[in-house]
């Protein structure tokens, strides 16, 4: 009766390779092809080939989908666990395996299997460590040992010009997440059955989704080590193994899985139209008084309600179905402390929106006056907060109005709110919108509910204030 | 439905899931940060993945192992975080897969500034990584085109199992406008060649590596002809005034909005101008830019870089007719007055023909 | 009797085996097989337990086969 034969994981021929094949492209005595007849093993013992899906790396094992009859996708250099990342948080019941070489993992993609592992990925990883760069013709590796000769460190690897042997079993030992962890060697036949055992842990722990499994392999490249394959092993177990000490460093695979994460229900059609659309969508639209666009540049110091005024100057456009852009200040200027916005509304379709020679200037405090009043178009006008500002407007060509919005935002309990005094004077002055359109936008466009009455009374008491002084 | 007043960055996101999207995977940066904002805040309460990547190389790399098995996947950036990218861009194409990059361009070289260039066309029009391949771009100007274009690209990039990209700039992601959200939500399909880790798809391999240079050659070969009829297929832009037009701007995006404004400005000054503006860019409108050079229009190419777009134009043009080149750099943006004046000085010292 | 079958032809001669038989049972043969390595040999006169070591350490996939003798 037969006890071991090639698994039915393998393809019975190579077409990728060829028509035909039935070898490897493996040198003799490469350890590659050995580990990947366990993890074929395994996958037929546990009846997960189906479900499999398999990223063949950058190296020498660029072919793995040669041979592995299930899913398979080729990676870039080094970035093998981001894209098992990216079928993981697919492919719910994937069995996801990431088989990578000692340059692969450990040099050029350092980045992507820490930060896999971290996110503690359901995946198991095959690190294929054989001390040397293999395919691309026998150059140093992260992992060459000091001393060792390869074909960019002709007199031996410098500890001192290129660093020392770097062990990823130890660097993924102090990371949290992963669930096991375990370094073996192909030294020995020995060896080769505990690696056997260890391929098959990585695998189970994975099918009862406990989390990330690593599994260092140290291998032999008897080819770039120029040795033969036996002399290659006594090397491995020699030479080697002292540097990566075979051991098992975290193997947490016993007791309750961890609980499933619950992803929410995938929202489609009119739920996500409604998710999207929230509660601050405008549906009604009064008709617009509106006849010359409005450039407006409120201006002030981070903290105002700049933006924000901007935008609800904006909302107020649109609700009288008027085109509108708001352009903000950004980035570290924004968190700088000055801040403006430009609004546009117009009846047309608004070309650029960037807002130079403003028709409306709200200058919230001085540095704002003086920096944008020379640029406001004759004949427009300027409002400026003269609770802070403590200069008239200069000019004699356009409009201006002065208001105390801080005080009178004090006196209606909410001193945030003098941006509010500013945009309903504005509104009040010029009737580019009607005051009550905004009125109706206030309970939707202020964040705390409580702020929603004082803001309406503010309003009001702006007015008020504009007809006290004969100004509307 | 009603309107909202929303960032073109935000734009993106309902767009994307509006058009399909079941994963982001990104990594922030100014200007486009307000993107992964939109997409943390959307997809997983919709039952969808967002995943904050250790860094762009790996951002994309997720891509393509979530397009690779069959999801519609998108991420987004800026010129920076783009350029780590081009590995990743030369791969998914190599590979057929279908997904949606978003830049939102920001002033270089270097780390530059976050004020707006367009300075990432060539990166991103003319492929970006290594190899004969090339992506979708779309190019929107306004709030509203940031959520229908992103929207678009995702039937685009099933349609042809290609990368399509937005090329937008700091302006119009940062730039609020009102936009409406209508029609049904997309949703992709299964697909033949997709890994889905089941026995259906058991014998699929994602993969850009083919080691016999025939046939290589071959797959290289089937790429351009897809690029060819992408070219017959999908050329889009607007034209603004541009029948009778004198003289002609082509600009996209930012620019195509302050042109806008130029051309009314200056046929209020009786010069007839006209603007066209590419809503693609890869296909590039070509064809109305050979029509206007050939009834002796001049053309001005106008961009927020040294000249990337005029190459194009030129090469459209064939030298049939004046083309003359506008561009800021830094992230300094042309007033109106300034292209106005400008043209008009051309205009005298050259004359239209 | 347990014994193992070695393919020909899809032995590359590495010798790992030979090396990692308990009982010795496998041995380099004579000749040169399609692809140009010298191969391994079942020896007649092995004492094979089918205990698949042999089996674990070839890097070729589909190179050897244990049988184990149902009756031993």
């Amino acid at each position: 009766m037969i006890k071991h034969e090639k698994p039915k994981s393998f393809y019975d021929t190579f077409e990728r390779k060829g028509a035909g094949q039935q070898v490897s492209h493996y040198c003799p005595g490469c350890g590659h092809g050995t580990v990947h007849k366990l993890i074929a093993e395994a996958l037929v013992d546990f009846d997960v080939a189906d479900r499999t899906v398999f990223m063949s790396p950058v190296g020498c094992s660029v072919f793995a989908y040669y041979y592995f009859d299930v899913g398979n996708f080729q990676c870039a250099h080094g970035r093998a666990p981001a894209v098992a990342t990216g079928v993981r948080r697919t492919l719910k019941d994937a069995l996801v395996i990431s088989y990578q070489g000692d340059g692969d993992l450990a040099g050029i993609g350092t980045a992507e299997i820490i930060h896999a592992a971290n996110r503690g990925e359901n995946m198991t990883v095959f690190f294929i460590n054989n001390a040397i760069y293999g395919m691309t013709g026998g150059q140093m590796a992260p992992t060459t040992l000091v001393g060792q000769k390869t074909t960019t460190t002709p007199t031996g690897r410098s500890e001192q010009n290129d660093g020392g042997p770097l062990g990823m079993a130890e660097v993924m030992q102090a990371i949290k997440a992963p669930v096991y962890i375990e370094r073996v060697s192909l030294g020995t036949p020995q060896g080769v059955l505990k690696t056997r055992r260890a391929v098959r842990k990585g695998l189970q722990y994975q099918i009862e989704k406990r989390g990330f499994s690593f599994i260092e392999i140290l291998s032999p490249c008897p080819i770039n080590w120029k040795m033969d394959p036996q002399t290659s092993r006594k090397w491995l177990t020699d030479k080697l193994e002292p540097v990566f000490p075979v051991q098992s460093f975290r193997d947490e695979g016993t007791g309750e899985a961890p609980p499933a994460f619950r992803e929410k229900r995938m929202l489609k059609g009119k739920d996500l139209l409604k998710l999207l659309q929230g509660d601050t969508a405008i549906t009604e639209v009064t008709e617009s008084t509106l006849e010359e666009t409005q450039y407006v540049k409120i201006a002030g110091f981070g903290g105002q309600g700049i933006l924000s005024a901007g935008m609800f100057l904006a909302k107020g456009g649109i609700a009288e179905g008027l085109h509108a852009t708001w352009l903000p200040s950004y980035g570290p200027e924004m968190r700088g402390g000055k801040a403006y916005a430009s609004v546009i509304l117009s009846k047309q379709l608004i070309g650029s929106p960037v807002v130079d020679l403003p028709n409306v200037l709200i200058a919230m405090n001085l540095p704002s006056l003086i920096a944008f009043e020379d640029d406001v178009q004759e004949g427009g006008i300027i409002l400026v907060n003269s609770s802070i500002i403590d200069r008239k407007v200069s000019r004699s060509d356009l409009r201006a109005v002065h208001i105390p919005a801080s005080d009178i935002a004090k006196e209606g309990g909410l001193i945030a709110a003098s941006n509010m005094v500013m945009i309903t004077a504005y509104l009040a002055v010029t009737g580019t919108l009607k005051v009550d359109t905004i009125k109706k936008l206030l309970p939707q466009s202020v964040r705390r509910k409580e702020h929603v009455d004082k803001n309406l009374k503010i309003v009001d008491a702006s007015i008020a204030y504009l007809k006290q002084q004969g100004v509307i | 439905m009603g309107k909202r007043l929303m960032k073109g960055n935000e734009a993106v996101v309902h767009g994307a899931l509006m058009g399909g999207a079941t994963h982001f995977f990104g990594y922030p940066i100014t200007p486009a940060s307000e993107i992964a904002h939109g997409a943390a805040q959307y997809f997983p309460v919709s039952g969808r993945c967002f995943l904050q990547a250790e860094s762009e190389v790996a951002a994309v790399n997720m891509l393509y192992g979530a397009a690779g098995s069959g999801a519609r996947v998108m991420t987004a950036s800026s010129g920076p975080g783009f350029a780590l990218m081009s590995e990743g861009l030369s791969y998914l194409a190599g590979a057929r897969l279908p997904s949606v990059l978003v830049d939102v361009q920001r002033a270089g070289p270097g780390l530059g500034n976050i004020w707006p260039e367009q300075s990432d066309y060539n990166m991103v029009v003319k492929g970006g990584g290594h190899g004969n391949y090339k992506n979708i771009v779309l190019a929107p100007y306004s709030a509203q085109e940031m959520c229908d274009f992103t929207r678009r690209a995702f039937s685009l990039a099933d349609t042809y199992r290609m990368t399509v990209c937005i090329l937008s700039d700091a302006y119009i992601g940062q730039m609020m406008e009102p936009v409406e959200l209508s029609g049904d939500m997309a949703e992709g399909k299964r697909k033949d060649w997709a890994v889905y880790g089941d026995v259906k798809s058991r014998s699929n391999l994602i993969t850009s590596i083919y080691m016999d240079p025939q046939l290589l050659e071959k797959h290289n070969h089937q790429l351009q002809s897809l690029y060819a009829q992408v070219e017959e297929e999908c050329v889009a832009y607007e034209p603004y005034q541009l029948d009778d037009a004198d003289v002609v701007f082509a600009a996209y995006g930012i620019t195509a909005r302050i042109c806008m404004s130029a051309v009314d400005k200056l046929r209020n000054q009786g010069v007839r101008a006209g603007l066209l503006r590419p809503q693609t860019l890869f296909p590039f409108p070509k064809e109305p830019i050979a029509r206007a050079a050939d009834r002796g229009a001049v053309i001005i190419a106008v961009e927020l870089s040294n000249g990337m777009m005029a190459d194009d134009v030129e090469l459209a043009a064939k030298g049939q007719s004046r083309v003359l080149r506008y561009g800021w750099l830094g992230g300094v943006i042309p007033t109106v007055d300034e292209i106005v004046e400008r043209t008009v000085r051309d205009l005298e010292r050259g004359g239209v023909q | 009797m347990n014994y193992i079958i070695i393919e020909p032809n899809l032995c590359k001669g590495c010798r790992v085996c030979i090396n990692s038989c308990p009982k010795h049972c496998i041995m380099l043969g004579d000749s040169i097989n399609d692809i140009g390595y010298q191969y391994a040999q079942f020896r007649t006169d092995a004492h094979c337990t089918a205990c698949g070591i042999c089996f674990y350490v070839c890097p070729e996939f589909g190179a050897i086969r244990v049988f184990k003798d149902e009756e031993a």
